[in-house]
């Protein structure tokens, strides 16, 4: 498989502070990748470099199979980018600026635009001056998404969208990874959009990748929470590798237990008798939490 | 008004630095005016002679304003005549600062949200800016006095510059209440205080000539602050219609910010279109966009002072009819022609300049699109750097070139007898030296984009060579630090072509270094 955007062991200093210290991002074609981190990770610092804004110091990084820096006219094309905070001229209308910007990237689908701009119920006719936080966001959003290009970057683009609109942006991109043939990264904190769009994702914290791969991949690596009830003591159950925070009330045991120690585990349950069992797989939110513990530690 | 006090304090915080130094500053250049005139002219009759040359000189009436008194304060006071437009500049830009920049980036609602009256900020902005210039005034007291110049003179000279911040304090606050961005509101009260000094030279130099139109000097408060006439008559009563002003000025603001919303302006918004039109589709009709409105207002402003300068130069010839004496000085130097060609060459080097500073602020506005988040919206679009550079600089390049062109044109609406092909030279000739000027500007935008603001310092350095250089006979050196010194001093001078082509080859490297720095670095900076 092609990829869209490889970066390895990409390094960016500002001064003395080192905002990416080796980060490797892998984005295949074709795919919608998830790209997470903590505020002040580095996430929209590795975007500024895919995008030719900045320079980076070390490390190796291709876009669309070209150099981000030196032929960053040539790879716009291809491209559309939707900022976190998108700023408009305070005196053009948002339709003014949804087709200058389409135009620039070479030109945008009239009827894409105003089936985007009767999804995310916008008003064009409004100054940049005059939209709220949310507003402005969506004309980021249709400036991209009406134009016919490769590859999307979107760094934390929902911020400030209401719930509603939050599921519209949804939609269009689930309809975006039906087509199968545009990438998207898609930089955010809020798992449950990841988990809902994304194939594969890449979790960030200072300046460094921590974990890649898909959800599953990741999932292997966590851990289940079970509940059970049962008909004896669960003897040597709580010193079985792979289990922890292990805790007994009466006949109800609560424990975590590692992917790989679950049929175990199980084993051991089944010959106590289960009388209920409750099993809850790992969530994003945990798994990213436990990211940044382990990271932390 | 809950809360003012502490907003006194945060201004003072923010600008610890900047506030004391335009206050002191302008407090004390004029000290340094009395140490040149007693240098330059140590006996009375020297100074009476240059008093009656220079108070019917037309160029320097119109650049300080009246003069009617030859002993060493009155000298002083008009020498300084340009420093209360100064003043009042900073008062302005002052006040919009702190009061609609702040709304516009949304700091006011954090404040507003607090205990904290609706008016505390207008309030704490103006008193202020007020107290910097009660500061100014104080200093350039004690200063005239430390001089040994007489107490009540000096105190109608400090009360000149202190009435004069006071009054455009009120400008810029209710200019601050007129529009919902600083830029506009910036424009609105800059052009107030250009009317006021148009208005107060038409009056002054037709005092000079037959005075029909003298009456225009008392439309502008900067004629009134100036009537004060310090160590001559010492009239106090145009600072009492300083004083209304202001505070009918600030009343009125009061009342203009009670009638709206948080964040918006007087006018409603209103709506634009949905899509945007076939112009509107390359980086240069983007930049056409963001560039045509300043286009526009700085054209009408100079098409004004050429119409104005135009008219002044038909005066100067009837001043030199009228007056034996000075006839007999200008035959000397060169007849009546050599006067108006005087005249003509001094008024381009004054319109140079004022076109460098739309040069400078057209280049620095690449910074406010970085930081406003504009650029990168742009940039990550098919657009080069380059490009976007470009067609920017076109504007910054050639807007001044328009300008100029405009305002020579003017000049030779309302003085028909001269020659339209030299008055129009004496003012295009300026033009390298603009475009050096700019290309600081370019240069310090592309290297060291967090200190763009440095690129005001050449215009003002260059204000300081006109203001002082010249007449005080400083060094050559000093004077040679200005690319406008080194312009053919057209009409009258020779056209010779060398320094034309260094100062554009000074200007295209300042550039390309500027835009390949900008080409280097990262977006934003």
């Amino acid at each position: 498989m092609t990829e869209a955007i490889t970066a390895t062991g990409l390094v960016k200093r500002f001064g003395k502070v080192t905002a990416l210290d080796g980060l490797d991002l892998h984005v295949a074609t074709g795919e919608v990748h998830g790209f997470l981190g903590p505020n002040g990770a580095g996430k929209t610092t590795t975007i500024r470099i895919l995008l030719g804004l900045s320079r980076h110091n070390g490390g190796a990084v291709q876009l669309l199979g070209g150099n981000p820096w030196t032929e960053a006219t040539e790879l716009h094309k291809r491209l559309a980018y939707v900022p976190g905070d998108v700023t408009l001229w305070p005196a053009l209308t948002g339709g003014e600026v949804i087709d200058l910007l389409g135009r620039l990237r070479g030109g945008l689908d009239p009827r894409r635009k105003a089936e985007l701009l009767e999804r995310f119920q916008l008003d064009p006719r409004k100054k940049g001056r005059t939209y709220s936080k949310g507003n402005r966001q969506k004309v980021g959003l249709i400036a991209a998404l009406s134009s016919d290009v490769e590859l999307l970057i979107l760094d934390e683009p929902t911020s400030g969208l209401d719930p509603l609109m939050e599921e519209v942006f949804r939609e269009v991109i689930l309809e975006e990874k039906r087509r199968g043939d545009r990438t998207v990264l898609l930089s955010s904190h809020i798992l449950s959009e990841v988990e809902a769009l994304c194939d594969r994702l890449t979790i960030i914290r200072d300046g460094r990748t921590i974990e890649t791969g898909t959800l599953t991949d990741m999932r292997h690596l966590t851990r289940t929470t079970i509940q059970a009830e049962l008909a004896g003591p669960p003897d040597g159950l709580a010193t079985l590798a792979g289990v922890h925070d292990f805790q007994l009330d009466h006949d109800r045991v609560r424990f975590d237990v590692d992917t790989d120690a679950l049929e175990p585990a199980l084993q051991k349950l089944v010959k106590v008798g289960v009388r209920s069992l409750v099993s809850q797989p790992p969530s994003l939110e945990e798994l990213f939490l436990r990211q940044y513990q382990k990271d932390e530690r | 008004m809950t809360g003012a006090g502490r907003l006194v304090r945060l201004i003072l915080r923010r600008d610890r630095i900047i506030m004391p130094v335009w206050a002191v500053l302008l407090g004390l250049v004029p000290a340094g005016y009395v140490a040149s005139f007693e240098g330059l002219f140590p006996t009375d009759a020297e100074r009476i002679d240059y008093a009656r040359l220079s108070a019917t000189n037309t160029g320097f009436v119109t650049l300080y304003g009246p003069l009617h008194g030859s002993s060493l304060g009155e000298l002083v006071a008009w020498r300084a005549g340009f420093l209360p437009v100064l003043a009042g500049l900073c008062a302005l830009l002052t006040v919009i600062r702190h009061t609609r920049a702040d709304e516009e980036a949304g700091r006011t609602e954090l404040i507003g949200a607090a205990a904290v009256g609706r008016h505390a900020q207008l309030a704490a902005a103006v008193l202020t800016t007020c107290a910097a210039g009660l500061l100014m005034g104080v200093v350039l007291t004690a200063a005239m006095v430390g001089q040994g110049l007489p107490a009540a003179g000096s105190l109608a000279f400090g009360a000149e510059m202190t009435l004069s911040v006071f009054v455009f304090a009120g400008v810029g606050a209710v200019a601050a209440q007129l529009t919902s961005g600083a830029r506009g509101a910036r424009s609105i009260a800059l052009t107030v205080l250009a009317a006021a000094f148009v208005l107060r030279v038409g009056g002054d130099t037709s005092a000079v000539g037959d005075g029909s139109l003298r009456w225009m000097s008392w439309l502008s408060p900067i004629g009134w602050v100036q009537h004060l006439f310090p160590y001559g008559v010492n009239d106090w009563w145009p600072a009492l219609l300083a004083l209304a002003f202001t505070v009918v000025t600030v009343a009125v603001a009061g009342r203009l910010q009670s009638r709206r919303d948080l964040g918006v302006g007087q006018l409603p918004a209103r709506l634009g279109p949905a899509s945007a039109p076939a112009g509107l589709s390359s980086p240069f009709g983007l930049a056409w966009r963001l560039h045509r409105g300043m286009l526009v207002a700085w054209t009408i402003g100079f098409a004004l002072l050429g119409l104005i300068f135009g008219g002044v130069g038909a005066s100067v010839l009837d001043i030199a009819a009228g007056n034996q004496g000075l006839s007999d000085v200008f035959t000397r130097l060169g007849g009546s022609d050599a006067l108006v060609d005087s005249y003509f060459a001094g008024i381009a080097s004054i319109v140079g300049l004022i076109a460098a500073c739309y040069g400078v602020q057209t280049t620095l506005r690449m910074r406010d699109e970085e930081q406003t988040g504009h650029t990168e919206a742009v940039l990550t679009t098919s657009v080069s750097r380059y490009t976007w550079a470009g067609t920017n600089l076109f504007f910054a390049l050639l807007g001044p070139a328009v300008v100029l062109a405009v305002e020579g044109l003017a000049t030779s609406l309302t003085y028909p007898d001269g020659d339209l092909g030299e008055i129009l030279g004496g003012v295009l000739v300026q033009l390298p030296a603009v475009w050096v000027l700019a290309g600081v500007a370019v240069l310090a935008f592309g290297l060291v984009p967090r200190l763009s603001a440095v690129a005001w310092a050449p215009p003002a350095m260059c204000l300081l060579v006109l203001l002082v250089g010249q007449t005080l006979q400083l060094d050559q050196w000093f004077l040679d630090i200005s690319p406008f010194t080194h312009v053919p001093k057209l009409p009258g001078g020779d056209l010779s072509a060398l320094p034309l082509v260094s100062l554009t080859v000074v200007a295209a490297a300042l550039t390309a270094v500027g835009v390949t720095g900008l080409r280097r670095r990262n977006v934003p900076e």
